[in-house]
């Protein structure tokens, strides 16, 4: 115990005598969840658009200045041809154009049916569908709104709850995801990182000569960076509550323990790493070939897991990030319990116990 | 100008004499190109409803079929139970819940107006509005239809309706991949052209063979040449290779003019291999520069507007992303090669970049001269 | 021997903020003189070298290296020097040919001058077999005698050796010492600086550094006989005794 001690101390004074370890521990998470989680969102506010109003009547007035009231929008009026609205498009000026026809109020009245035309910019493809979707929402609100009093026959009108997130926030969608990545890459790089480099100057040969069983000395190498990690756990959360405005609504007891789960996980990969590797560079390399490219792809945060092939279905299973957004979605932003996560708690659990037998076992290989 | 010669028929050999580098070179950036847009699609579509029907009667029925069969949406479940609905939404087992209450039809003719209860599960906030969108659009349609059907002769329908007939140019059939290929290959030309360039200066450095062309007599710009133009015929090799990829694998010919796109790659790698040069001269190792490199790249990455548009963010991140030459030229790659913008469109970008590119060389020369 | 002069320096100094790494050097280099360069780890030895060789500033002082001045024409002394540093320097993942060649064509050597000259080279160091073969794959012994010809292939007036056979076998030592003798008797000027004091027993005149001064400076003969020692080695250690600075 004397010896775990001694060893554990050692690894504390290696990471503090190294400012730049403790940039990377410290600042690159806190810069990391403060620039994603403002900066990542999908929401659309202010999109640029023109109205071409070839009425100029009180209807379209009336739904231009719907669209004019509305967040998502910044209007503005031009009669413009269609190869003007190309032209447009093609110097990434606007993003959308809503075209009235000439008659459009004599239409709507005397024929009781008139139309308009919505052209979208449809090179980003999410963004033309949600702009053009808005659209269609407030003029069917328009019309809905022109005969008060004379309702409609027959009506079924739609009465929506948004759960969790009313304001359809980017934030709450981003910041788990960003928070699985940010524990697990600083945690497996660094661990990684730490080991071939005791590997590299040959100081792990005096290590592993001496009496401590390699247990010993893996568990040494590890505990800094648990306790480090979780301090960095408890930044991110203030950060992500006070800062990003996400709430936690389930048990932070809870949140604190499975996150404690990811941050063992991503050090027995590092552990893991470190046996395969005997570079510091090639260290560094697996672990951001390894882990930065399936956690930012692959774990549903950025695209959804369902709308990919199944083939990288089943590989993103192999994922432990893909199993702690989940987690922190229903503990952080859902407020549910252990009850609804026994399973992907013990899916991390489990990784955490392969990854550390194996890189057990590839030490002990090397020892003999 | 002969050392220059010398200079670069070195790095070249070096080039092709590394094992790892075609593999750079070809395998890498196909990898990415195949995998990148498949797991990057964002198209919203199998949307998971359930459906709760305490009605049971014809129009819930109706309305059912009609959504499930609409295409954007996957039967989560169709159930009797409010608890059973709200579970699906909990374990993510549903993204939207359509409740019919008990005597739905039987209301909606006596009343002529009945509600339904939607829940959605707006942690994605985009896919929540998305799918709400589809589906009150159907529920609309439904019930225009429903009221033609319904309305007796004699009585007309006094309620006047105006469509909106959307038509998304460019891309009309919203593939996603579309959007995405021509930004991957932006983030590739940055990682293998851009950033080796730095990893090339470093590991000289840390071979000590930069002592050694130091003391000859070639001068620093020449040095600095030997070095950069390599990288340049590296990027335009991969763009070369990765325009043919997306030409050949997924369709995608440049609508605008091709010219127009080397041009800016041009001005792009001057950028980049400034930016390149620049952490070479802050890094002694090889080591130091890969995380300065990890740690800019991770940023160009989620901020450049290869993942989440750049309009959406706040307006400081706006001023930081427009600092990284990535973001404009992925915006470029977007506007030629899907919209056909030719170079007027592009002008302030050109501008941009290659003013980013001025002050990145400049910098970097001067920290070099006073490094040495 | 001629009495030519090739480097001289007068008061050469270099500070690193207050610590003054080289202190007023003062000395002068014949033309096709073997000169040795000694002093204790952190005694100024190399950053006096990377002065002369233009790598560095010097903060006071002159220096006169092959006629041109270090503060103002440092292109011109690199044109006439060449340089082989403690750390090994030619490209590993070149071939031998190919680094002869690189080499040559950045001192503006002409194609056909390159093809002379790496023949000669590969015959003298007796490395035909290797010749296409990756820098890599040599010992560390004949890579340092491929690093020293290589160093002097377009025929410098000084060739500056920094440590050149560190971590080396007595027997390549010996082989080493014949090429630098070689190259001594072509008229190329030899400044070595050196941890074995046998060596120091191989050179013309040897200076001693001592926390950035120049403590001694003779033939090794004269010196044994200043400090009435039996060997190079009492002379060392009689002087480093007044060190004051720590190794490193």
């Amino acid at each position: 115990m004397k010896q775990l001690l001694s060893f554990i101390r050692k690894e504390f004074i290696h990471v503090w005598r190294d400012p730049k370890t403790l940039v990377m521990l410290f600042g690159f998470p806190i810069v990391q969840i403060v620039l994603f989680g403002f900066a990542l969102t999908n929401e659309i506010k202010y999109a640029n658009i023109v109205v071409v109003d070839n009425a100029k009547d009180v209807a379209s007035q009336q739904i231009i200045n719907k669209i004019e009231g509305s967040k998502f929008f910044s209007v503005q009026k031009t009669l413009m041809t269609p190869s003007a609205i190309d032209a447009a498009f093609k110097e990434g000026k606007i993003k959308l154009a809503v075209v009235f026809p000439v008659n459009f109020n004599t239409d709507l009245l005397h024929l009781n049916k008139a139309s308009i035309q919505v052209i979208a910019d449809a090179s980003d493809p999410n963004t033309a569908t949600q702009l053009s979707s808005y659209i269609t929402t407030i003029v069917a609100d328009y019309q809905a709104q022109l005969s008060p009093t004379m309702s409609a026959p027959y009506s079924i009108v739609p009465e929506v709850r948004m759960l969790y997130n009313p304001d359809l926030k980017g934030a709450p969608n981003f910041v788990p995801g960003v928070m699985a990545m940010v524990l697990l890459l600083v945690c497996v790089m660094m661990t990684s990182v730490s080991i071939v480099r005791e590997k590299e100057l040959g100081t792990m040969e005096i290590l592993l000569v001496s009496p401590v069983k390699p247990l010993m000395v893996i568990i040494a190498k590890a505990i800094p960076y648990l306790v480090l990690s979780i301090v960095n756990l408890g930044v991110i959360l203030v950060l992500s509550v006070y800062a990003l405005d996400v709430p936690i609504k389930g048990s932070v007891l809870l949140l604190v323990f499975e996150s404690t789960l990811l941050i063992l996980t991503a050090l027995a990969l590092g552990l893991f790493i470190s046996t395969i590797t005997s570079s510091q560079q090639s260290a560094m390399f697996a672990s951001m070939l390894g882990m930065m490219l399936p956690t930012m792809l692959l774990s549903g945060y950025l695209f959804p897991i369902e709308n990919m092939p199944v083939v990288l279905q089943v590989i993103s299973n192999i994922v432990p990030a893909r199993w702690y957004y989940v987690i922190v979605k229903a503990v952080m932003l859902k407020g549910l319990g252990f009850a609804s996560i026994w399973k992907e708690t013990l899916i991390l659990a489990g990784m955490a116990v392969f990854f550390t037998g194996l890189s057990l076992r590839n030490f002990k290989i090397r020892l003999e | 100008m002969r050392a220059l010669r010398f200079l670069m028929q070195k790095e070249f050999r070096q080039m092709f004499r590394d094992k790892g580098f075609t593999g750079r070179l070809f395998i890498a950036p196909a990898i990415q190109l195949i995998l990148l847009p498949m797991a990057a699609n964002y198209t919203i579509k199998n949307i998971n409803i359930a459906i709760v029907d305490h009605d049971h009667s014809t129009v819930s029925q109706q309305l059912s079929n009609k959504i499930l069969s609409s295409g954007y949406f996957k039967l989560a479940d169709y159930t009797d139970f409010n608890s059973k609905a709200g579970a699906l939404i909990e374990n993510d087992k549903a993204d939207l819940v359509l409740e019919f209450p008990s005597g739905f039809e039987k209301n909606m003719i006596r009343e002529n107006n009945q509600k339904i209860a939607i829940q959605v599960n707006a942690i994605n906030g985009v896919k929540a509005s998305i799918g709400f969108g589809y589906l009150s659009g159907i529920i609309a349609d439904y019930n225009n239809n429903l009221r033609l059907q319904w309305i007796q002769p004699g009585r007309t329908n006094t309620m006047p309706t105006i469509d909106v007939v959307s038509s998304y140019w460019y891309n009309p059939s919203l593939t996603y991949y579309i959007y995405m290929v021509p930004a991957i290959l932006v983030s590739l030309i940055t990682g293998i052209a851009g950033l080796s360039a730095a990893f090339n200066i470093v590991k000289e450095k840390e071979m000590g063979t930069i002592e050694q062309i130091n003391v000859t007599p070639i001068k620093k710009y020449e040095f600095i040449l030997g070095k950069l133009i390599p990288f340049l015929a590296v990027g335009t090799v991969v763009f070369s290779f990765g325009l043919l990829f997306s030409w050949v694998i997924y369709g995608i010919k440049p609508l605008g003019n091709i010219a127009v796109l080397y041009l800016f790659m041009y001005v792009f790698l001057f950028a980049i291999l400034g930016f390149g040069l620049l952490i070479s001269t802050y890094s002694q190792t090889q080591q130091q520069a890969n995380s300065i490199m990890f740690l800019f790249m991770m940023v160009f990455n989620m901020m450049s507007g290869l993942y989440t548009p750049i309009d959406s963010m706040p307006g400081w991140a706006q001023v930081i992303t427009h600092l990284f030459p990535i973001s404009y030229f992925i915006d470029v790659m977007r506007m030629v090669v899907i919209k056909g913008s030719g170079i007027h469109d592009i002008r302030m970008h050109i501008l941009f970049v290659f003013l980013i590119g001025l002050v990145l060389n400049t910098w970097a020369v001067l920290n070099y001269r006073k490094t040495t | 021997m001629s009495k030519e002069i090739v480097i001289r320096t007068n008061k050469l100094t270099k500070r690193f903020d207050d610590f003054v790494a080289v202190d007023e050097i003062t000395f002068d280099v014949h033309k096709g003189e073997i000169f040795g360069f000694l002093g204790a780890n952190g005694a100024g030895k190399t950053t006096a070298m990377r002065m002369l060789c233009g790598l560095s500033i010097p903060t006071s002082g002159e220096a006169m290296v092959a006629g041109y001045d270090v503060f103002k024409q440092p292109d011109e002394i690199k044109q006439n020097i060449g340089y082989m540093s403690q750390k090994f320097s030619l490209y590993e993942d070149l071939s031998v040919k190919e680094n002869i060649e690189f080499y040559g064509g950045i001192y503006g050597l002409s194609n056909k001058q390159i093809k002379e000259k790496s023949g000669e080279l590969i015959e003298r160091l007796g490395l035909h077999n290797e010749a296409d073969k990756l820098v890599s794959s040599l010992p560390l012994g004949w890579k340092q005698k491929l690093s020293f010809s290589v160093a002097i292939v377009h025929q410098p007036k000084i060739v500056f050796l920094d440590e050149p056979t560190g971590g080396v076998d007595p027997a390549m030592r010996r082989q080493f010492w014949d090429l630098i003798y070689d190259a001594a008797d072509k008229g190329i000027t030899i400044f070595v600086t050196t941890h074995y004091l046998d060596e120091a027993e191989y050179c013309n005149r040897v200076s001693i550094m001592v926390d950035g001064k120049i403590e001694a400076l003779d033939s090794p003969e004269g010196l044994r006989k200043t400090f009435s020692a039996s060997n190079m080695d009492e002379v060392f250690y009689k002087l480093a005794r007044k060190a004051k600075r720590s190794a490193d």
